[in-house]
C-alpha cells in the first residue's frame, strides 16, 4: 500500500506536469479559518493567539491566483476536527487544483481525465454527470429546489431514514444525498453532481442563467464523494457576506467563531482571474482504486495509531 | 444524568433512548465535504431484542442508559422470579420471566451467569457458554449406529432438548452450548 500511494502520488504529478499545471506549497497553518459550519478547523494555541490548522489549502491558493500564479495544484495534509469514521481521517491528504478560464464544465472534464488515467480498467462504464435537481429526482423522488423543509422531512422519513432531532433545509438535502442517492450511483463508474441548490454554493459563483443553483459540482466514484469543485466566486463583497453569515450561522449552533480571511477578501478585491478549482481526497482515491473499504487500510498509521 | 456525545458512539456501548436501553451495535460516520454530518447507528433494544437503525445529527447528546453486565451465581427459581447472588457481597436480584426467557432453559442451581442489571434491576441473563447438565430422559442408542453419525433427542434436568450422539444414555451428563444449543461433548 505503501507504494500505491508512492506511484499514486507520482502519477498524479505527472499529470499536472504534463499539462503545465504548477505544483505549489502554501502554509498549514494561518491566522485565519474556515468559516464553513459544517467543517470544523483544529485551533493551535501559540503565545500570541489562536491559529488554526488549514482545512484545505484553497484561501492561499486563490491568494496566488490573484497574483497571477496561473494554473497550480498542490498536495496538501488538511486536518477537520472531529472526522473519523470509514471515509474519514482527521487529517488526510487533499490534492487541489485551480485553472485559469475553466468553468465548473471544463474542469469537470478534466477530473475525469484524471480519474480515469489513474483508474485504467477499474472503470467500466462512462462517466454520468447528473444536476443535483435530477439526481435526487431520479433516486429520491423529490425536488430540492422546490420542496420545503417540511416536504424533505416527510420524503426522507417515506425513505426509511429515521432521524433523532431537528434538521434545517439543508440538512435534510445532506442526509438524503449521503444515504439515498450516493448509494444509488452506479458502483463501477464515476458520477457528477452539478448544479447544487444555491444554499449549498458553499465558494461557488451562483449561476448567472439560474439564481437558484451555485456552479459547484461533486465527483462519486459509486457512492463515494471524492471531489467538490466550483466555479470560483470571484467577488469580494460576496465572499465577505458569506463568511459573515457563516459566522452567524456558527454563532447560533454554539460554534466557535472563526477568524475571516482578510488576505484573501483582498485578494479577490485585487482581481481573481475567471477559474474554477476543485479538491479531490486523495486517501477515498486511493481506496477506491484498491478496493480498500475503510481508510485505515491505505493510510501509515491511521488516526487510532496516530 | 450520563450523557455521551455522537463522537463517543462505539459498538457496545448502552444508551437511553425513548426510555429504553439500547445497546449500539455499529455506528457509522457519514458526512458530505461540505454538508452536516451524521451518526448512522445499528443498535439493539435491550428489553424486546429488536435491532433497528437511526440516525443522529453529529454532536448532538443522548442519555447514557445504566446497564451493567454482572457476574452472578444462579440460586433458584419459585415459580414467578429467578433468583441471583453476587458472589462477593451475597446481595441477591431476583430476575423475571422477561429476563431469563432465553436462558432458563441453560439455568443450573449454583452456575455462574451474566445478568445484565439496568437501574439496578435484571434486564436479561445470559448462561454461561458452556453448562453440564444430566440427561434425564433419552432412548437407548441402537449399538452399531454410531458409525452412521446419528442422533437422537434427549432431555436434560432443566428441560432442554438437545440432540446428542447415539452412544450416549440417559444419566449421563453433557457438555452444551448454550449459544447454539448443540452437544459437545460427554463431561
Amino acid at each position: 500500500m505503501l507504494r500505491r500511494r508512492a506511484d499514486l502520488l507520482r502519477s498524479i504529478r505527472d499529470f499536472f506536469h504534463a499539462r503545465g499545471v504548477l505544483e505549489v506549497e502554501t502554509p498549514c497553518l494561518s491566522r485565519a479559518g474556515a468559516t464553513d459550519p459544517a467543517i470544523e478547523s483544529l485551533a493551535v494555541t501559540l503565545p500570541e493567539g489562536c491559529v488554526w490548522l488549514h482545512t484545505s489549502p484553497e484561501f492561499p491558493m486563490k491568494r496566488l491566483l490573484a497574483a497571477g500564479a496561473g494554473d497550480i495544484y498542490q498536495i496538501a495534509r488538511v486536518f477537520r476536527a472531529g472526522e473519523a469514521g470509514r471515509f474519514h481521517n482527521p487529517e488526510f491528504t487533499l490534492l487541489e487544483w485551480y485553472r485559469v478560464g475553466f468553468d465548473h464544465h471544463r474542469l469537470m472534464a478534466e477530473v475525469d481525465d484524471l480519474v480515469r488515467e489513474l483508474a485504467g480498467a477499474r472503470l467500466s462504464r462512462p462517466t454520468g454527470y447528473l444536476s443535483y435537481r435530477q439526481a435526487m429526482l431520479d433516486h429520491a423522488g423529490i425536488d430540492p429546489l422546490s420542496a420545503d423543509v417540511g416536504d424533505l422531512a416527510i420524503r426522507a422519513r417515506a425513505l426509511g431514514l429515521d432521524v433523532r432531532g431537528e434538521l434545517d433545509r439543508d440538512g435534510w438535502l445532506d442526509l438524503i444525498m449521503s444515504m439515498v442517492v450516493a448509494p444509488a450511483l452506479p458502483a463501477d463508474g464515476l458520477t457528477f453532481i452539478h448544479d447544487y441548490p444555491a444554499s449549498q454554493a458553499a465558494l461557488a459563483r451562483i449561476c448567472p442563467e439560474n439564481p437558484a443553483v451555485a456552479e459547484r459540482f461533486e465527483l462519486y466514484w459509486g457512492g463515494v464523494e471524492l471531489a467538490n469543485g466550483f466555479h470560483e466566486l470571484g467577488d469580494a463583497a460576496e465572499q465577505g457576506a458569506r463568511f459573515e453569515a457563516d459566522n452567524r450561522r456558527r454563532r447560533d449552533a454554539g460554534q466557535p467563531a472563526v477568524a475571516v480571511d482578510h488576505h484573501l477578501l483582498s485578494a479577490l478585491a485585487s482581481g481573481l482571474p475567471d477559474c474554477a478549482g476543485v479538491a479531490l481526497g486523495v486517501d477515498r482515491l486511493l481506496m477506491c482504486l484498491s478496493g480498500c473499504d475503510h481508510i485505515r487500510q491505505v493510510l501509515a498509521f491511521d488516526w487510532e495509531r496516530a | 444524568m450520563a450523557m455521551y456525545s455522537t463522537n463517543e458512539f462505539k459498538s457496545g456501548l448502552k444508551i437511553l433512548l425513548d426510555g429504553d436501553p439500547y445497546a449500539i451495535v455499529e455506528n457509522e460516520f457519514v458526512k458530505p465535504g461540505k454538508g452536516q454530518a451524521f451518526n448512522r447507528v445499528r443498535m439493539r433494544n435491550l428489553k424486546t431484542g429488536r435491532v433497528l437503525d437511526k440516525t443522529f445529527k453529529s454532536g448532538d447528546s443522548v442519555e447514557a442508559a445504566d446497564v451493567m453486565d454482572t457476574d452472578m451465581q444462579y440460586l433458584y427459581a419459585d415459580g414467578e422470579f429467578w433468583h441471583f447472588m453476587m458472589p462477593e457481597s451475597f446481595e441477591q436480584y431476583a430476575a423475571n420471566e422477561a429476563a431469563v426467557i432465553d436462558a432458563m432453559k441453560w439455568l443450573k442451581e449454583q452456575d455462574m451467569c451474566t445478568v445484565t442489571l439496568w437501574n439496578n434491576v435484571p434486564l436479561s441473563v445470559s448462561p454461561p457458554n458452556f453448562v453440564e447438565l444430566k440427561i434425564t430422559q433419552c432412548d437407548p442408542g441402537i449399538r452399531g449406529d454410531t458409525a452412521t453419525g446419528g442422533t437422537k433427542p434427549a432431555t436434560l434436568e432443566t428441560g432442554a432438548v438437545v440432540k446428542v450422539p447415539l452412544f450416549v444414555n440417559e444419566g449421563d451428563v453433557i457438555r452444551v452450548d448454550t449459544r447454539t444449543g448443540d452437544y459437545a461433548s460427554r463431561a
